[in-house]
C-alpha cells in the first residue's frame, strides 16, 4: 500500500474547509464528497467550474471556498484550467509572482460536462498533459436542470425524459476507461461514503503532477427518488453491489482499492431508490433486473485477482 | 524603426510581438492561421518570450485566453469565421469577466455555403458581446491598431477585451509596406500590464464571474459593461492622440476622407475603403462633390463622430460588406440609428449590400452608387436596399446551375 497519513477514520481532518449554507440540496452525495475532498486539498487552490448544480455554490456574493473560483461554461472548464495554469507558470517563471502564491488548479463539473459536453476539453487537457485535478461529481443524469438522462445515466433508470416501463435504454458510459486511455497521471473513482478511501486518493493525486482525474459518484436525492437521510447508506450500497468500483489508475495498471466481499445483490441497491421503482412494481421485471446484475457480474469476473 | 513587406497577418503577428505578450492561446483556421504560426515559430525559437498552446477548438481557445487574462498576464489570440462562431458563448462569457486581451479576426463569410472569402457577417455576430471592436484598412494600420487595442482595453476606465479585425485575403494574405516601430518606444507606449486585482493569488483569494441571482444585479453588471464600453470612446481618441505623437501615425475613432467640402459621403468599414478611396477620387475629378466616412471603431459605436462628420451632407451611401438576412445591411442600420433626428442629419441615407464572400466592388459600381446616391438626392426619396450584383455575375451561376443540372441528370440516366 502507498504510504499515507490516511490510516484509519479518525486521521481524516476534523476541522472543515468549506462553508456550509450552500443551495446544495439536502442530503447532495456531491457536497458530501467535495467536503471531504477539499478538506485533504486546502484552499491554496482554484476551482475552474462547469455549468451543473455546483455552479450555484458561488452566488453573488457568498462563496463556500476559502480558495478562488471562476464559473467558465459547460463545455470548457478544462480549457479555462489551461489558461489559468498557463498564467501561473507565466507568472513563475517571470517572477512575477512568489512560489508561495502558487494554485492547485482543478476543475469542478458535474456528469452532464464530464461525460458529455466537455469531454473534447477534457481529451485535449490531458493530451496536452495539463497540470491539474478533474472532480466529477457524477448524479447519472443533468440533475439541475431536474433529472434528464445524461451519458452517466444508467440502463434502465427512470429519469425526466425516460419514463417509460423500461427506463433509460442506453447504458452508462465507462468515463474512467475513457479518462484511463489517454494514459493521464491520475484516475480515480470514489463516493463520499467511503471518505478514507477518497481522501487517499486525493492525497495520491495532490502529490503527483500532470492530469489527474477523480469521478466521485453523488448520490443525489431529488434526481434519484430517496429520503436525504438515505445518501450514506445508499453510497455505500453502491460500493458493496459492485455497481459503483473503487478503483485507481497510474503508470498503466488499474487497482481495485476496495473488493467488494462477499458482494450484495444489485437490488439492495436499486430498490431504495424511486428512479429503479418501475424494475419492482407493479411487478418485478426480471429480465431487466437480470441484465443490471448480469451486467455487474460480468465486470468483477473480469478482474484479475490482485495480490 | 525599419519599413518591412508584411502581410495583414504577419503585421498582426508583429503586433503582438511588440506588444510583448505573455500567452497566445491558439486554434488554427484559415486565412488566419499564418499569425499563430508566425508567434508560434518566434516563441520556439526564442526570439520572442511568452508561451503558445494549440487547444482542441475555439471555443476552448477562447475560455483559455479569458482564464489566463484572469489571472492576470497580457493575452493575444486569432481567430475567424465559423471558429470565431463556435467559439460565440465564450465571447460573451469572457467580456463579462473585465480581464483584457486582445483577439484578432480575420473576416470570412460564414456558412451556409461554407467559403473561406471575406464578408463581415463573423465579426459583426460579436457586435453586442462587450468586446470592443476595431476595423482595419491596410496592413499598417493592423500592427498599429494591435498596439492601441491593448492600450485602451486595458485602461481602467474600460477593462474589456478588443477584437482587431482585419479582412481575409485582401489584407491577410496582401503584402504592403509596413513601418515596424522601434520596440523601446512600444514599450514606452503600452508599458506592462496591470491586471490590478483582477487575477488569482493564494494570498489573496477570489471568486471571479460567478453566478447572480435575480435581475438587479445581473442588471448592474450588464450596465457596468456597457458604460466601461462608452468610456472607451474618449480612451481610445486618448490613446491615438498619444500614439500619433510618438509614432507620426493617426489613426482616428472615424476616418474621413475629402469629406469637408463633400455633400455626399460613402460610408463603410474594412479593406474596401481603399477601393472608395480611389472611387471619390476619380469622381471629384468628374466634379461629384463626394468624401468617405470609415468607421475604425465600430464598438463602442462612435456615433457623435459620424453625426459630426455627416452634418450638413444631403445623402450619404452605406455599403454593407455583410447581410443581416431579413433586415439588410447592419451598418446602415446602425447609422441611421445614430443619425436620425439630429440637426442637420442628412435627409438621404441609401443602403447597398456588396462584397459578400469575397466579391469585390469594382470601380463602376461605386460610381453607380453615387449616381443612385444623386438621383435620390435630386428627387429627395430614399431608395430601398440594393443587393450589388451585375448581368454578367447572374449569367456566370446560372452556367453553373446548368452544369449541375447536366451531371445530376448525367448520373441519374447511368442508374
Amino acid at each position: 500500500m502507498i504510504e499515507t497519513v490516511y490510516k484509519r477514520m479518525k486521521d481524516l481532518p476534523s476541522a472543515h474547509l468549506l462553508g456550509t449554507g450552500t443551495p446544495m440540496c439536502t442530503g447532495c452525495g456531491g457536497l458530501e464528497a467535495l467536503h471531504e475532498i477539499y478538506d485533504v486539498l486546502g484552499p491554496k487552490s482554484v476551482f475552474i467550474n462547469a455549468a451543473g448544480c455546483m455552479t450555484l455554490l458561488s452566488v453573488y456574493p457568498f462563496t463556500p471556498f476559502r480558495g478562488s473560483w471562476l464559473y467558465a461554461a459547460m463545455a470548457s472548464a478544462p480549457a479555462g484550467a489551461q489558461g489559468v495554469r498557463d498564467a501561473l507558470d507565466i507568472l513563475r517563471e517571470q517572477r512575477r509572482m512568489a512560489a508561495g502564491e502558487d494554485l492547485e488548479v482543478v476543475v469542478l463539473t458535474g456528469d452532464g460536462a464530464a461525460y458529455g459536453m466537455g469531454l473534447s476539453a477534457t481529451s485535449g487537457a490531458i493530451e496536452r498533459n495539463l497540470d491539474f485535478l478533474y472532480l466529477c461529481y457524477d448524479n447519472e443524469g443533468y440533475g439541475n436542470t431536474g433529472q434528464q438522462y445524461s451519458g452517466a445515466t444508467p440502463h434502465a433508470a427512470r429519469t425526466a425524459t425516460s419514463r417509460g416501463s423500461g427506463g433509460y435504454r442506453g447504458h452508462k458510459k465507462d468515463l474512467f476507461a475513457i479518462w484511463t486511455a489517454h494514459r493521464p497521471a491520475y484516475v480515480a473513482t470514489g463516493i463520499g461514503s467511503e471518505p478514507l478511501d477518497l481522501a487517499r486518493k486525493v492525497e495520491r493525486a495532490k502529490r503527483l503532477k500532470g492530469p489527474r482525474l477523480i469521478i466521485v459518484l453523488a448520490p443525489c436525492p431529488t434526481g434519484w427518488d430517496y429520503d436525504p437521510r438515505d445518501s450514506v447508506e445508499i453510497g455505500r450500497l453502491a460500493v458493496k453491489t459492485g455497481v459503483w468500483p473503487l478503483k485507481e489508475y497510474t503508470d498503466g495498471e488499474v487497482v481495485h482499492t476496495k473488493r467488494p466481499h462477499p458482494r450484495a445483490p444489485v437490488e439492495a441497491y436499486l430498490q431504495r431508490q424511486g428512479r429503479f421503482a418501475h424494475l419492482f412494481a407493479p411487478e418485478r421485471n426480471e429480465a431487466l433486473l437480470a441484465d443490471i446484475q448480469n451486467a455487474v457480474d460480468a465486470y468483477w469476473a473480469a478482474v484479475p485477482e490482485e495480490a | 524603426m525599419r519599413r518591412e513587406l508584411l502581410t495583414g497577418n504577419g503585421a498582426a503577428a508583429w503586433g503582438a510581438r511588440l506588444a510583448r505578450v505573455d500567452y497566445v492561446p491558439a486554434f488554427p483556421i484559415t486565412p488566419q492561421t499564418e499569425i499563430l504560426e508566425t508567434l508560434a515559430a518566434w516563441i520556439d525559437t526564442g526570439t520572442m518570450a511568452g508561451r503558445t498552446v494549440t487547444l482542441e477548438s475555439e471555443h476552448s481557445m477562447i475560455t483559455a485566453a479569458g482564464a489566463a487574462a484572469a489571472t492576470g498576464v497580457r493575452v493575444f489570440t486569432a481567430t475567424s469565421s465559423q471558429g470565431l462562431l463556435y467559439g460565440m458563448e465564450m465571447v460573451y462569457t469572457v467580456a463579462g469577466w473585465r480581464a483584457p486581451f486582445v483577439l484578432i479576426n480575420v473576416s470570412r463569410g460564414l456558412s451556409a455555403p461554407i467559403t473561406l472569402e471575406p464578408d463581415h457577417n463573423d465579426v459583426l455576430a460579436t457586435r453586442d458581446s462587450g468586446f470592443l471592436q476595431i476595423h482595419c484598412s491596410t496592413c499598417q494600420e493592423v500592427l498599429d491598431t494591435v498596439l492601441l487595442a491593448y492600450r485602451v482595453g486595458e485602461d481602467e476606465r474600460v477593462r474589456l477585451p478588443v477584437i482587431v479585425n482585419l479582412d481575409g485575403f485582401y489584407l491577410s494574405f496582401t503584402r504592403e509596406p509596413v513601418e515596424v516601430p522601434d520596440p523601446a518606444r512600444v514599450d514606452g507606449f503600452l508599458g506592462s500590464f496591470d491586471a490590478e486585482d483582477t487575477r488569482f493569488r493564494a494570498s489573496a483569494p477570489a471568486s471571479q464571474a460567478v453566478a447572480v441571482l435575480g435581475g438587479s444585479p445581473y442588471s448592474y453588471f450588464r450596465y457596468q459593461t456597457h458604460l466601461a464600453s462608452l468610456n472607451a470612446l474618449a480612451v481610445y481618441d486618448e490613446a491615438a492622440a498619444e500614439f500619433a505623437g510618438v509614432f507620426g501615425r493617426t489613426h482616428a475613432a472615424v476616418e474621413a476622407y475629402r469629406c469637408a467640402d463633400a455633400e455626399m459621403a460613402f460610408v463603410l468599414i474594412g479593406s474596401f475603403a481603399t477601393k472608395a478611396i480611389d472611387a471619390v477620387d476619380r469622381l471629384r475629378e468628374a466634379g461629384i462633390p463626394i468624401g468617405l466616412v470609415r468607421p475604425r471603431l465600430l464598438r463602442p459605436f462612435p456615433a457623435a463622430s459620424l453625426q459630426r462628420l455627416l452634418a450638413g451632407k444631403r445623402g450619404v451611401a452605406i455599403i454593407d460588406q455583410n447581410l443581416s438576412v431579413g433586415m439588410g445591411g447592419v451598418l446602415s442600420t446602425e447609422l441611421t440609428s445614430a443619425l436620425y433626428g439630429k440637426a442637420d442629419a442628412p435627409p438621404i441615407l441609401a443602403s447597398f449590400i456588396g462584397g459578400l464572400g469575397g466579391r469585390d466592388i469594382r470601380p463602376e459600381e461605386f460610381y453607380e452608387i453615387a449616381r443612385v446616391l444623386r438621383t435620390a438626392i435630386a428627387t429627395g426619396v430614399s431608395p430601398g436596399p440594393r443587393l450589388l450584383y451585375t448581368g454578367e455575375e447572374l449569367r456566370e451561376v446560372r452556367k453553373l446551375q446548368a452544369i449541375a443540372h447536366v451531371e445530376r441528370s448525367a448520373v441519374e440516366t447511368e442508374r
